[in-house]
């Protein structure tokens, strides 16, 4: 993968598999969010091969990459919604683009709303939501299709640290239920915290190379 | 056919649920309706001018083609004796179907817009005029040129096709222009909306980001954009149509003596034509919208 002609990320070669738990670390401006981005189809890699759910991301049309994408779950740092609509309608937005019947869903998305505690604040602007709630009603919406995988860039970056042991409270307990998880983030603790729940492993990328990490985290 | 019609159904009655995701926008829509609305006035103005100039020429080269007159210029002693021997001349002629020589009241009627009324015609030395009818076969004008001057000296033919030509090569060149408007008024109109819709885009772009991102399809995306312009261009079009139609009926009526101005409209039939307006000016919409959102959505990840 290269910007403007130097290589960004490269000599790269790893495969999820499923029910596993990644965390990613890096300096800033490393690659981990091109390297999310390369992994739901975002951007295409200058070189090598990516195969999404087997399927190789080059080959696929725009329809084949958004159906994929309704297999994973995204979960930006700086979480993007329709600000126009409720956040009910915000979490229920793959629903609603997929063309499901949202009244068949009605109780998934009163659960999920309260799962992520926003029941009281699902007739609130996103404007009105504060950044735990953002990112909370952001994990919602990335999960209510029940995507087989769920990256999450930076989920912490803007929030309080109770506010961020509730997140990946949340990201454990879907881990627990066989989702592939990927945690891009720099915060050591939430690395650390996540570790004593569940065998998450750690990936650092460092020199334009992704590494495992060491057992010493 | 019956498919076609329920999907044309579908398309107008929407997704509420799709609807809803692309914020509404006051501005962009109201010139769009406005837009539309402008070139479908225009676009009527433009149509009658052509159905107008298309009546005229073929007027002018159908019936003019048959008519011609034949003056006799003589001495008031002799006019009587010339008339009678022309029409035996006329008579005589193959493809001459009838000629007849205009009464004193035919004359006046025709002196009337100079002259005024009560005019004595007969004390006057005014020619005679002959009307002549072709039939379909036509008749030798130089033949019977060549004859009459033989005959009856103070005759002239005048077969009309000299003054005919140009007019109706004028009133060719004025349809051909009309249509050629209507041509640049649709293209103006794809091209207003194209921009309009490229605007809407571009503000909507942290909507189609969010779209893209949770799964939505580009026909999912681009459906939503597309239905809105295409309606408010169908809009805009139905207003400025029936503001043309009502502007054109208004006009004044067409005298039995009127030029071509007077005969600026729509006759008969021809007013269903501008009912096609606003359905082709939707159509314009879809496929300028549907092209904008399609190229602008490939650009995105």
């Amino acid at each position: 993968m290269s910007y403007g002609g130097g290589e960004l990320l490269g000599d790269i070669s790893l495969t999820l598999s499923p029910g596993s738990f990644h965390f990613l670390t890096g300096p800033s401006g490393s690659g981990k969010t091109t390297f999310l981005k390369l992994c739901y189809g975002a951007l295409l890699p200058t070189a090598g091969q990516i195969r999404l759910f087997d399927a190789d991301l080059r080959s696929m049309s725009r329809d084949d990459v958004a159906l994929t994408r309704r297999r994973i779950g995204v979960v930006h740092q700086d979480v993007k919604f329709l600000d126009h609509l409720p956040v009910a309608d915000n979490v229920a937005l793959p629903l609603i683009v997929a063309g499901r019947d949202r009244t068949e869903e009605a109780q998934n998305l009163t659960e999920l709303l309260s799962w992520v505690g926003l029941s009281n604040r699902a007739d609130a602007l996103p404007a009105e939501l504060s950044g735990g709630e953002r990112q909370r009603a952001a994990l919602a919406r990335a999960v209510i299709m029940s995507p087989d995988v769920i990256l999450a860039d930076e989920p912490t970056g803007n929030i309080d640290w109770e506010m961020s042991q509730r997140l990946l409270q949340l990201l454990v307990e879907l881990n627990r239920m066989g989702k592939t998880i990927m945690i891009a983030t720099h915060d050591m603790n939430l690395i650390r915290a996540a570790k004593t729940q569940v065998q998450a492993r750690v990936l650092r990328i460092s020199q334009r190379r992704l590494q495992t990490a060491g057992a010493d985290l | 056919m019956k498919l076609f019609l329920s999907r044309i159904m579908a398309f107008v009655v929407g997704d509420v649920q799709a609807d809803r995701m692309v914020p509404p926008t006051g501005f962009t829509a109201r010139l769009t309706v406005f837009a539309a609305g402008a070139m479908a006035f225009l676009a009527v103005f433009a149509l009658a001018l052509s159905l107008a100039t298309g009546r005229l020429a073929d007027r002018w080269s159908d019936e003019l083609a048959r008519a011609s007159t034949l003056r006799i210029s003589a001495p008031m002693d002799q006019r009587a004796a010339q008339t009678a021997a022309a029409l035996r001349v006329l008579e005589t002629t193959p493809g001459v179907a009838s000629a007849r020589a205009l009464d004193e009241v035919e004359q006046r009627a025709l002196l009337e817009p100079w002259f005024g009324p009560d005019l004595p015609v007969e004390t006057l030395p005014i020619p005679q005029l002959i009307e002549v009818i072709e039939d379909s076969t036509g008749y030798d004008a130089e033949g019977l040129r060549l004859r009459l001057s033989a005959e009856v000296p103070g005759a002239v033919l005048d077969d009309h096709t000299r003054w005919r030509r140009p007019l109706v090569t004028a009133a060719d060149r004025l349809r051909l222009l009309g249509w050629l408007s209507i041509g640049l008024i649709g293209a103006t109109m794809a091209a207003m909306i194209t921009l309009a819709a490229q605007a809407a885009l571009a503000a909507n772009a942290q909507v189609i980001a969010v779209l893209r991102l949770v799964g939505a399809r580009d026909v999912y995306i681009a459906r939503a954009f597309v239905r809105r312009f295409t309606l408010r261009a169908l809009t805009g079009a139905a207003i400025g149509t029936a503001g043309g139609m009502v502007a054109v009926l208004l006009l004044p009526s067409a005298q039995a003596e009127a030029g071509f101005l007077t005969g600026l409209g729509f006759q008969g039939w021809h007013w269903i034509w501008p009912l096609a307006i606003p359905p082709l000016g939707a159509l314009v919409a879809f496929a300028a919208t549907r092209h904008a959102a399609h190229r602008t959505l490939r650009e995105l990840s």
